[in-house]
Parts: structure tokens; C-alpha cells; sequence
């Protein structure tokens, strides 16, 4: 297995994990707050997880480092590959051996699913920012998650309301053919319905895709007003690449994608992404601590911009140290969450929020749309802030989720 | 007005062009393994990664020297054929007298260190690179971009060209009795090794080729191959294992029945190659053009 674990310097006392057995009745488990953060190193999503945020982790720590006192804090980073056996291999181990108390980001529903599943069992953290699903504070919710950045549900109703008010009342739907891509059409044609829209046709494409130029004219004969594309990373680039080679946009239909990073509008270049909306948690250009945040991110990262994942990572862990400071204790994992969802939240990327019962974190989401070439004024100034959609509409509501926490 | 199975004919038409298109695509890179395969008895499982090569090296040729498009066309499956003709020299040489196995486990290890290489320096998520030539033609039944119309005729071509010279000129005629009996060949004072890495190399700048024509509508990313040379692999196997005609028409013909399978049935769309490939298999286990080996 390629999975990697790196023991970080500057804070981290690196000789300590070694030969140190658990003293679970110390103040901290083991006496270090061990993060671990486990994602793409590799593949796909590699580019908006990956290392930019082992990145975010690791400077969350010394922001908060900086601001107080505080223990020995350790960040170590496996590779799931995007594979759920391989992700739950990671998390047992780091959980069983390493002393790992607590795991943050894991992109990928399938692996989110798997990793939220052992942290119950072994009563740790676990702080997503990278995966989809909202079933994860729905059906799957649990008392040792907290589900950071965003979810299908907001992204479709973010999204997908959006256009509906701007008039875009008929929708055909290009969806990847798997558990992802149908929850998302299926969120999205929800909204669109309820909001007087109609769907008028779909096609599901197989999972993943090189050419998408027949679905597009399948797409283009229905008429309908808005293409929503129910799809991700390289599927949605060939799909908006290709739109704009067959003159869809000129053609007078809209693009929605429904979920699209800006690592994406990066690898497909202002002149064929622009026009596009799209429902973003965060971005880099909307104040002087993010832009702070993200000139040093790029620093580190080979010029790339941090994307919202990133910095949800970064948001989580400063406040699961608040919670454990708070607390005096990292040992037990459902307490530290109760602490968490206990607590405000307040940091300098994602301002002051809320974490709800059912563990889903609660802020403002933005619809941005991508701007014209002639518009963007520096590297990575690609978005233009279209509507703030206020937090509490911005989450599937408590009571609908279907979480057993909620009573 | 008739309609097929709920298909109005317009539409139908526009789908089998489409087809058509991706064809190009398929015959384009099944050509170069074919070439690899029939002359030199390699599986070049490193055909992917150099498609992806040919990709990057355009994107390189136009970020960091200017050189457009067209010019990439040219360079871009040189620079790429000549990594080849060191990667024949330094290793496949080597493997000449062992097993098929041996030479097919060594180009999927390549591969493998290629795509890690690019994805560590250009990250996964893609580089953009602009269609050359926008725009389009309505053609009444779909909207014909240009572009897709000129990867379909410089596609032809190139196969035509690559048939012609393979099959009925005089230094085809060598290639082909140097796969035969390479020592007899050699005795008449033809340099075979040479020749052998040579046809390495336009195997390999064909699939860079290919990179080049597929950089401005699909995305630029390291395992862009990866995906493609299953597919691939699958249309030689229908073709004929080392049928130069057999890829090329095989490869435009594979690219319709696929067109058409996103019409009727979208979900099976990546699979009916390879249910093709597995009926063709029982039924004519060499090909659909090959001879029995």
C-alpha cells in the first residue's frame, strides 16, 4: 500500500509518538493531539484535497498555536486512493496504532461512508469537508461527525433555485451513472419541481466518460432551457468543454454545474468555463484573511489556489482544538463533538457559524458565476459573487434529514 | 414523420456522425498498437501514456514556446516518438527474446511511472488548452463543429496513409519480412533493428498524434490514456490483433455501434465494445480481419 505518513516538524515533536503507548487517563489521549488527514493523494481529487490540505491542517495548527498555549499537536496524511477498503484499512490503523485521535476531510462519499463508520465504533472525530453525500447528517448521521463544508442537498438547492428564479424553468439532465450523480439529480429535480420548473429528460452517462458530445445533442434536441450536469471532476470538465465546441451556450441554453471546484474553472480556462454558476462554500478573493490565506497556500502549493475543501479543512480543525482546549480532553470523541456542536464556530476563513445536532455545519454558501477572461485581473480571479444564500436556507432542514440523532 | 424506436431520423443521422468522430479517435490509436503489435510482436501497454504525452507536450509546446496548435501537430509526435525510440533502445530491446508477457508487463510499468511523473508536476484536476479552430457548421441535422469535422478527415488520412505505406510499398514490404524471418531479412543487408526501432517510434508519435487532436475537447489530464486504452485494446482485439485495415475500420465502425448505444441505451454504452469484443472472441477468436497466427 502507498500510503504515506509524514510527522510534521516546527510544532510536532516528532520522537514523542514513537515507543509512547496510550495514557488514556492523561489530559490529552496519549498526552498529543494526533489530526490525521486522509484523502486523494493520488488520483482524481487529489488537486482539491490532497496536500493543500495537509496544508490547511497544518497551518489551522499554528494559527491556533500562535493565539495560545497549547499541547503537542501532531498532523500526519494517508492516501484512500478513493477506495473505501483501502480508506478503512487507514483509518483502523491510525486509529488502533498510531494513537490518530481524530480524521479530517476524505473526499469520496463511498470512503466518507466507510471512515464515519469506524470512528463511531472506536468513539474518535471525524470532520469531513471533501465528500458529497448528505446522508452523512441524514440516514448515516452519527455522534462523532461533524460534516464541514458543504453536501449534495445544498449544492442542488444552492444551484438549482437559483437558475429557476432567473428563469431557467425547464432543465434535461446529464447525470453520472452511479449513487453520486443520482442523488444529486434527484436533489436537483426536486428543487426545480417544487419551484414551478420542469424536468423535461435526462440521460445517464456511464461513470467515467471521455466524450460527451451525443448526450450533449440529446441534450441540445429537448430544448430545454438548462443542461444541469449531475456530475463531477473530469466528467463535468469534458462535458462543459465539449458544450462550448458544439455551441450550447450560443446556442441560448444554460450550463448548471451542480458540482464544480474552482481546481475545475482552473483546468478548463476562463474562455470556455465563463457564464457558468455554481454554489460555493468558500472563496479565495472575498476578504482580506482569505486572500492572506490563499497568496500563502499557493505559496506552498505550486501557484494553486486553496479550494473550498482546503479551506473547510482548515476551519474544522480550529475549532475541533477550541472544543478539545475547552474540554481539557481528546480522549472521548463524542464528547469532544458534543463540545463542538456546543460551541459557536468562528475563524478567520468561514467566520461564525454553527454545527447542528445532526453534526451538518451550518454557514452562508454563495452563488458565483465564472467571469469573462477579459474580466479576471490576476492568476485565479475567476469568480464573481452572483447572491449570498443565507445560511439557514442554504442546509437541508434539520427535520427532514432523517437522522436518529434528531429527535 | 417516421420515427426509430422513438429516434426521429435527423437525430439519428447526427448520432451516426458522431460516432463516426470517436471512431477517428479509436482508429487513430488502435492504428499505432496495431503497427507495434504487427511488426514488432510488442503489446505496448505504454500507448495510453504516450496518447497523454502527445496531449501535454501541445500544452507545453503552446505555455512555454508559443507554438500553436499546428505546430504542435508536427513537433508534438515528434518529440513523443523519439522518448519511444529511447524507451525501445534501452528496454523493450532487451526483451525480444522472451515472452509477449515480459514486454507487456514492462510497458505497463512505464505507463504507470509516466502517469505518476505528470500527476506529480501538473497535479490531477487537468490543464485547458483552446479549440483551434471555433465555430461550426448547421448541417440541418446537428451542429458540425469544425473541429471535430478536421479530426475526422486528418484521422482518414493518416490511416490511409499508414495502410498505404504498411501494405503496398516497398518498404512496407521490408517491415513486414522483418517480422517474418528478421535473420533472412538481415542477410540481405537490411539494418532490422534499426527498422524495428523505427516502427517504435511512429507507433508511438501516432499515438502522440492522437494526444494532439484530442487536447482541445477532452480534458488534458494525466490518466486521460488510461481511460481511452482499455477501449483501444478492445477495438484491436475485434480488429484482428496487428490488422493495420482491420484497426482502422474496426475503430470508425466500434465508434458508431458506440454512438448509437448512447441513443438507445446510454447506461451500456461503455460496455457494448466489450460485449462485441467477447462474442467476437468465441466466434473468431483472431479477429474479425486477422489471420490465425
Amino acid at each position: 500500500m502507498k500510503t504515506k505518513s509524514m510527522l510534521l516538524g516546527g510544532l510536532a515533536a516528532a520522537a514523542l509518538c514513537v515507543g509512547t503507548t496510550g495514557h488514556a487517563s492523561a489530559q490529552m489521549s496519549d498526552g498529543v493531539i494526533k489530526i490525521g488527514v486522509l484523502n486523494d493523494q493520488s488520483g482524481t481529487y487529489a488537486d482539491l484535497s490532497g496536500q493543500g490540505s495537509v496544508f490547511a491542517a497544518r497551518k489551522a495548527v499554528e494559527d491556533f498555536c500562535k493565539a495560545q498555549k497549547c499541547e503537542k499537536i501532531e498532523v500526519v496524511f494517508g492516501d484512500h486512493q478513493n477506495k473505501p477498503d483501502i480508506g478503512a484499512g487507514v483509518a483502523r490503523r491510525w486509529y488502533d496504532v498510531e494513537q490518530v485521535d481524530m480524521i479530517v476531510d476524505t473526499p469520496t462519499s463511498s470512503v466518507a461512508f466507510a471512515v464515519n463508520q469506524i470512528t463511531r465504533e472506536k468513539n474518535k472525530v471525524f470532520l469531513n469537508s471533501g465528500a458529497g453525500a448528505s446522508d452523512l447528517t441524514g440516514s448515516a448521521c452519527s455522534p462523532n461527525l461533524v460534516h464541514w463544508t458543504y453536501d449534495t442537498w445544498a449544492l442542488a438547492h444552492g444551484t438549482g433555485s437559483a437558475i429557476v428564479k432567473q428563469g431557467g424553468k425547464s432543465w434535461y439532465f446529464l447525470t453520472a451513472d452511479y449513487a453520486f450523480g443520482h442523488a444529486l439529480e434527484r436533489d436537483t429535480a426536486a428543487v426545480v419541481e417544487k419551484m414551478g420548473g420542469k424536468v423535461v429528460g435526462k440521460v445517464r452517462h456511464p461513470f467515467p466518460a471521455q466524450d460527451f458530445s451525443s448526450f450533449l445533442l440529446q441534450a441540445q434536441a429537448s430544448k430545454a432551457q438548462v443542461i444541469g450536469l449531475a456530475n463531477a471532476g473530469a466528467d463535468t470538465i469534458n462535458s462543459i468543454k465539449q458544450a462550448s465546441e458544439f455551441g450550447i451556450v450560443q446556442g441560448g441554453q444554460k450550463l448548471a454545474g451542480l458540482l464544480v471546484f474552482i481546481t475545475d474553472v482552473h483546468a478548463l480556462g476562463l474562455k470556455t468555463a465563463q457564464g457558468l454558476t455554481f454554489t460555493e462554500a468558500w472563496y479565495w478573493d472575498t476578504s482580506d484573511a482569505n486572500r492572506a490565506f490563499a497568496k500563502e497556500f499557493a505559496a506552498a502549493n505550486k501557484g494553486n489556489y486553496p479550494t473550498m475543501v482546503q479551506a473547510g479543512v482548515y476551519s474544522a480543525v480550529m475549532h475541533y482544538l477550541k472544543a478539545v482546549h475547552a474540554l481539557g480532553s481528546d480522549a472521548d470523541g463524542a464528547k469532544v463533538v458534543a463540545k463542538m456542536k456546543e460551541m459557536p464556530t468562528d475563524d478567520k476563513l468561514f467566520g461564525k457559524g454553527t454545527i447542528r445536532a445532526d453534526g451538518r455545519k451550518i454557514h452562508d454558501l454563495m452563488l458565483v458565476e465564472v467571469k469573462k477572461p477579459e474580466e479576471s485581473k490576476g492568476p485565479w480571479d475567476y469568480h464573481k459573487v452572483v447572491a449570498t444564500i443565507p445560511a439557514a436556507e442554504a442546509f437541508r432542514p434539520l427535520a427532514e434529514g432523517g437522522c436518529a440523532l434528531v429527535k | 414523420m417516421f420515427e426509430l424506436l422513438g429516434v426521429p431520423p435527423q437525430a439519428l443521422l447526427g448520432q451516426l456522425l458522431l460516432g463516426l468522430i470517436n471512431g477517428a479517435f479509436y482508429a487513430l490509436l488502435s492504428l499505432g498498437l496495431a503497427v507495434i503489435f504487427g511488426l514488432m510482436n510488442v503489446i505496448n501497454f505504454t500507448h495510453g501514456a504516450q496518447y497523454m504525452m502527445g496531449a501535454f507536450v501541445a500544452w507545453m509546446l503552446l505555455q512555454y514556446a508559443g507554438i500553436p496548435y499546428w505546430g504542435a501537430l508536427v513537433l508534438s509526435p515528434l518529440i513523443v516518438g523519439a522518448t519511444g525510440i529511447v524507451i525501445e533502445r534501452l528496454l523493450i530491446s532487451r526483451l525480444y527474446h522472451l515472452d509477449h508477457l515480459y514486454g507487456l508487463l514492462l510497458t505497463f510499468g512505464l505507463a504507470l511511472i509516466v502517469e505518476g511523473l505528470f500527476r506529480q508536476q501538473y497535479g490531477s484536476s487537468g490543464l485547458p488548452y483552446t479549440n483551434p479552430i471555433p465555430g461550426g457548421q448547421n448541417l440541418g441535422f446537428m451542429f458540425l463543429p469544425w473541429y471535430r469535422g478536421w479530426v475526422v478527415a486528418f484521422s482518414l488520412a493518416v490511416c490511409l496513409v499508414t495502410w498505404f505505406t504498411i501494405e503496398r510499398t516497398k518498404l512496407g514490404a521490408y517491415l513486414r519480412a522483418a517480422t517474418e524471418r528478421p535473420d533472412l531479412v538481415q542477410a540481405f543487408g537490411v539494418n532490422v533493428p534499426r527498422m524495428i526501432t523505427l516502427t517504435y517510434g511512429v507507433g508511438v508519435g501516432l499515438a502522440a498524434l492522437a494526444g494532439v487532436l484530442a487536447a482541445p475537447i477532452y480534458t488534458v489530464n494525466p490518466t486521460m490514456g488510461s481511460n481511452l486504452i482499455i477501449v483501444v485494446f478492445a477495438v484491436v482485439v475485434i480488429g484482428g490483433m496487428g490488422s493495420i485495415a482491420g484497426s482502422i475500420v474496426t475503430g470508425f465502425g466500434l465508434g458508431v455501434v458506440e454512438g448509437l448505444t448512447k441513443v438507445f441505451w446510454p447506461e451500456a454504452s461503455a460496455t457494448v465494445i466489450f460485449v462485441i469484443m467477447a462474442i467476437v472472441l468465441m466466434v473468431r477468436p483472431q479477429g474479425l480481419f486477422g489471420t490465425p497466427r
